[in-house]
């Protein structure tokens, strides 16, 4: 197991490098740079000095490699360097955006496997019942809604809604505040984009939850727990479910990677400080550096909850066995 | 009609009597102190420095902190002539046959950290902008090419020589990047300001959170005893339109500075009634279009005038203000200023011609003349941006559509779009914007000078007359020489060479929470900002 972890490991160091080079190397191929774009954007007449200035202070007259391997130097020691856009440290500008999509992600996540669940559970035991096709359309639905298209409808509804109510349209808070600050405030913000991107994520993990759990009743062991003369409730949770994790807790790992760097729209919708929205706001800049230190956090998270979802499988399955 | 249009047409009339300085009585209410005042902005600033940057993100949340030597008279928003003093006394008549400008300055203003501001810390501002060092970039040196020097001949006297009279040179000295700065910080690092805000305007930095709001609270000792009458200000990063106008349905933010579509306005007085007030204001901001000289058929005069005259402006106007951004028909000129052309002077010039039945028979003349083929195929250059730039587009096409041409439009966002005018310069034809801060024609218009003065002209062509007129009307005070000289440089860009074509100019719907007063719209977003007559009527 040990010698598993440490291949593991190592195996990640390639994996990020590939995703090093082509972040840097795709970055430059679109056309145009964070100078021209922060000169001449507004239309307004500038000096042509100034241009040649602010190319020269970031660096994009050096040579390309020049520029790549100082960029992957620094990468590897820790040295992120500064926005070319706002001049700021990248790591003070990702730490208050991570805490935001961190703290998403972990709601979201929270809200799907409690929707996804118990209702793939019911859905695979009531099969070809009402029940069956209530939970399939209620899933199919979450998957077809773009959780950004929701997030709209959750806002004019929050908004109509409250109006007609109470007279005063309400809707959630457009800044975020740090649970510990305030905890009303910040799950008034945050639990609407939570229910609108958990609930498409709980939709992928119901559908899986589902026909795991229907492979498994059909398998021996449970016949024979049957007919051993256990309680159905015995069987499908202490049986059948176990074994029938282990394609969600892959679905739900790589949503959860997902969720970290990818609510992009969502994140726009509810103005949502994240990681998601300053990919957004950093590649429109054209902002080279903190694109490629985003890619590079958004790889490790994947690379990382890849690693950990298999670390888990043995846990869930102990005839897995890593040599 | 039901009430929904009935809401609707009574805060649209509330909003444009306002608009229109008609609303004495309201205008004459009694300032309220307190409150805190929310505003949406759809960027964040690059960074905090005014001198370096050149978009309104930086300008709303960042202008409130800062002290001008001379700024846009805020109870005057509408008159783009209205230039008064905010750190000087009193506005200076110039000397030395209109060269010399001598600036005395108001006694006992400080900065957050309580250091003087003096004449010193004027010319420290001024040198950076004008004449900065080798490693510095100055968006708006360019506006001061008149400038010979900046002397102090005491702590509260400033002098600008120039090397002519120029009237161009008190708007450029009232554009809202001119932030004060402190002479010492400058002294210790000059790009200290891109990562700092110290300031002596009438509010003071309390708090920013990267990405998400800048906050300020009132200075206690801004020199205009009594303001601002605000506790404080926050402003709310907000990129998505949809969500800025909820936050104000919402209450979230009480207004977004920049400026909303008709649509925007229309849902907002329907969802709020009187709880919403609109200003309305024609926008120092137009679409161009350019074609590319570089390549043929558009480097023949024919074909350019052909494009001009297929284009229905008057009507254009009338059907594109209700879903678009823009609608004021113009020349060269920003509309309403002094320089511009009057609507007589317009319909002489091609693509403004009243009958619009003949104007575009001889566009087909012209490219019959010039062999363009019926169905002739070229592609217009056009950003990524839904308002106006992809509606603008869609009509141009329709347009040209009328002449038998047939026209595709190829869409970039903002980075390609500006290397393919700056770099690769393989375009047909494309949309440019020009968008300004003061209204200053004289230098405006240097879009439309040559290439190779002009440093945002897109065209590629050169043309010496219109160079000559240009340096002509910036190098006399006399309004009359200069805008005989304004009309023929427009008789040459827009008709005779048809050197480059406007479409329309941008107009501004900025509807509001009602309880928002002492703010006036003015015609463009980058101005009145410092918000110190803003107060809340709670």
């Amino acid at each position: 197991m040990h010698q598993y972890i440490i291949k593991r490991i190592l195996m990640m160091i390639p994996t990020l490098f590939g995703a090093a080079v082509l972040v840097f190397f795709l970055m430059r191929a679109i056309p145009g740079d964070v100078c021209e774009l922060r000169l001449a954007g507004t239309g307004a007449t500038f000096d042509p000095d100034a241009l040649r200035i602010c190319q020269q202070e970031l660096g994009l007259n050096e040579p390309i490699f020049l520029q790549f391997f100082s960029w992957i130097g620094g990468f590897f020691v820790g040295d992120f360097g500064t926005s070319m856009w706002t001049n700021q440290p990248i790591v003070s500008e990702i730490s208050l955006r991570f805490q935001v999509s961190m703290q998403i992600a972990l709601m979201a996540t929270l809200v799907s496997i409690v929707i996804s669940i118990p209702m793939g559970i019911i859905s695979a035991v009531k099969r070809n019942t009402w029940v069956d096709y209530c939970v399939r359309g209620f899933s199919i639905a979450g998957i077809a809604m773009p959780s950004f298209w929701l997030g709209i409808l959750i806002i004019l509804g929050l908004l109509v809604g409250s109006q007609a109510l109470y007279g005063e349209p309400w809707m959630p808070p457009i800044n975020y505040v740090p649970i510990w600050v305030d905890p009303a405030e910040n799950l008034a913000m945050l639990i609407w984009p939570a229910l609108a991107t958990g609930y498409r994520y709980s939709a992928v993990a119901t559908r899986m939850t589902r026909s795991a759990m229907l492979e498994v009743l059909r398998e021996d062991y449970v016949r024979t727990a049957r007919a051993k003369g256990l309680v159905e409730s015995v069987i499908v949770n202490r049986h059948a479910l176990k074994n029938a994790l282990l394609p969600v807790v892959t679905v739900i790992g790589i949503e959860f990677a997902f969720l970290m760097g990818g609510l992009v729209v969502t994140e726009q919708v509810f103005n949502l400080n994240g990681l998601g929205k300053l990919f957004v706001e950093s590649v429109s800049n054209h902002d080279y550096t903190m694109t490629q230190a985003l890619v590079m956090l958004v790889a490790l998270i994947f690379v990382l909850t890849n690693f950990v979802v298999d670390l888990f499988y043995a846990w869930l399955d102990p005839r897995i066995r890593y040599s | 009609m039901n009430s929904g249009l009935k809401t609707l047409a009574a805060s649209l009339a509330v909003g444009a009597a306002l608009s229109l300085g008609l609303g004495g009585a309201i205008a004459a209410e009694t300032p309220k102190k307190g409150g805190v005042l929310k505003f949406v902005v759809p960027a964040e600033p690059p960074s905090f420095d005014g001198h370096r940057e050149t978009t309104f993100a930086l300008v709303h949340p960042i202008a409130p902190f800062y002290s001008l030597l001379v700024k846009q008279n805020p109870q005057n928003s509408m008159d783009p002539t209205d230039i008064i003093c905010d750190l000087c006394t009193e506005m200076p008549k110039p000397t030395d046959g209109g060269k010399t400008y001598t600036f005395k300055l108001r006694k006992g203003v400080t900065f957050e950290d309580g250091a003087p501001l003096t004449a010193a810390d004027v010319k420290a501002t001024y040198d950076k902008i004008i004449f900065p060092p080798a490693d510095i970039s100055s968006a708006r040196k360019a506006y001061f090419v008149m400038v010979e020097s900046v002397e102090t001949p005491d702590d509260e006297t400033v002098v600008f020589k120039l090397k002519y009279p120029s009237s161009a040179f008190i708007p450029a000295l009232a554009m809202p990047f001119n932030f004060i700065y402190d002479d010492a910080k400058l002294a210790q690092d000059m790009h200290w300001y891109e990562k700092n805000i110290l300031g002596s305007g009438p509010f003071q930095k309390a708090e920013r959170q990267a990405g998400a709001f800048i906050k300020g609270t009132a200075n206690p000792n801004y020199y205009e005893k009594g303001k601002p009458y605000l506790d404080g200000f926050e402003a709310i990063f907000a990129k998505k339109e949809s969500l800025r106008v909820q936050a104000i349905r919402g209450d979230r933010a009480a207004i977004e500075f920049r400026g909303f579509p008709p649509q925007s306005r229309d849902d907002l007085v329907k969802a709020l009634g009187k709880d919403i007030t609109v200003q309305e204001s024609d926008w120092n901001c137009v679409l161009l279009i350019t074609p590319n000289h570089r390549k043929k058929p558009f480097d023949d005069v024919r074909v350019r005038r052909a494009l001009t005259l297929a284009v229905d402006r008057w009507g254009g106007s009338q059907y594109l203000s209700k879903i678009a951004i823009v609608k004021t028909v113009g020349g060269i000129v920003f509309p309403g200023h002094p320089l511009a052309a009057n609507k007589e002077e317009l319909q002489q010039l091609a693509g403004y011609w009243p009958d619009l039945a003949k104007s575009r028979a001889e566009a087909k003349r012209l490219l019959k003349e010039a062999g363009i083929p019926e169905g002739f195929k070229f592609v217009l250059n056009n950003r990524a941006v839904d308002q106006p730039y992809k509606i603008v587009g869609t009509w141009l096409i329709d347009q040209w559509k009328q002449i038998g041409l047939a026209v595709e439009q190829q869409v970039q966002p903002t980075g390609p779009f500006y290397d393919t005018l700056r770099k690769k310069q393989d375009f047909d034809v494309s949309i440019d914007f020009n968008c300004q801060s003061v209204v200053n024609p004289l230098l405006d218009v240097s879009k439309f000078i040559s290439e190779d003065t002009s440093g945002s002209q897109y065209g590629g062509y050169t043309n010496r007359e219109v160079d000559e007129l240009f340096n002509a009307m910036n190098q006399t005070d006399d309004q009359a020489a200069q805008r005989e000289k304004m009309r023929r440089m427009e008789k040459i860009v827009l008709d005779e060479e048809a050197l480059g074509f406007i479409t329309m100019w941008w107009y501004r719907i900025i509807p509001h929470r009602s309880y928002v007063k002492g703010w006036n719209v003015s015609p463009s977003h980058y101005l009145n900002q410092q918000l110190a007559d803003v107060w809340l009527d709670q």
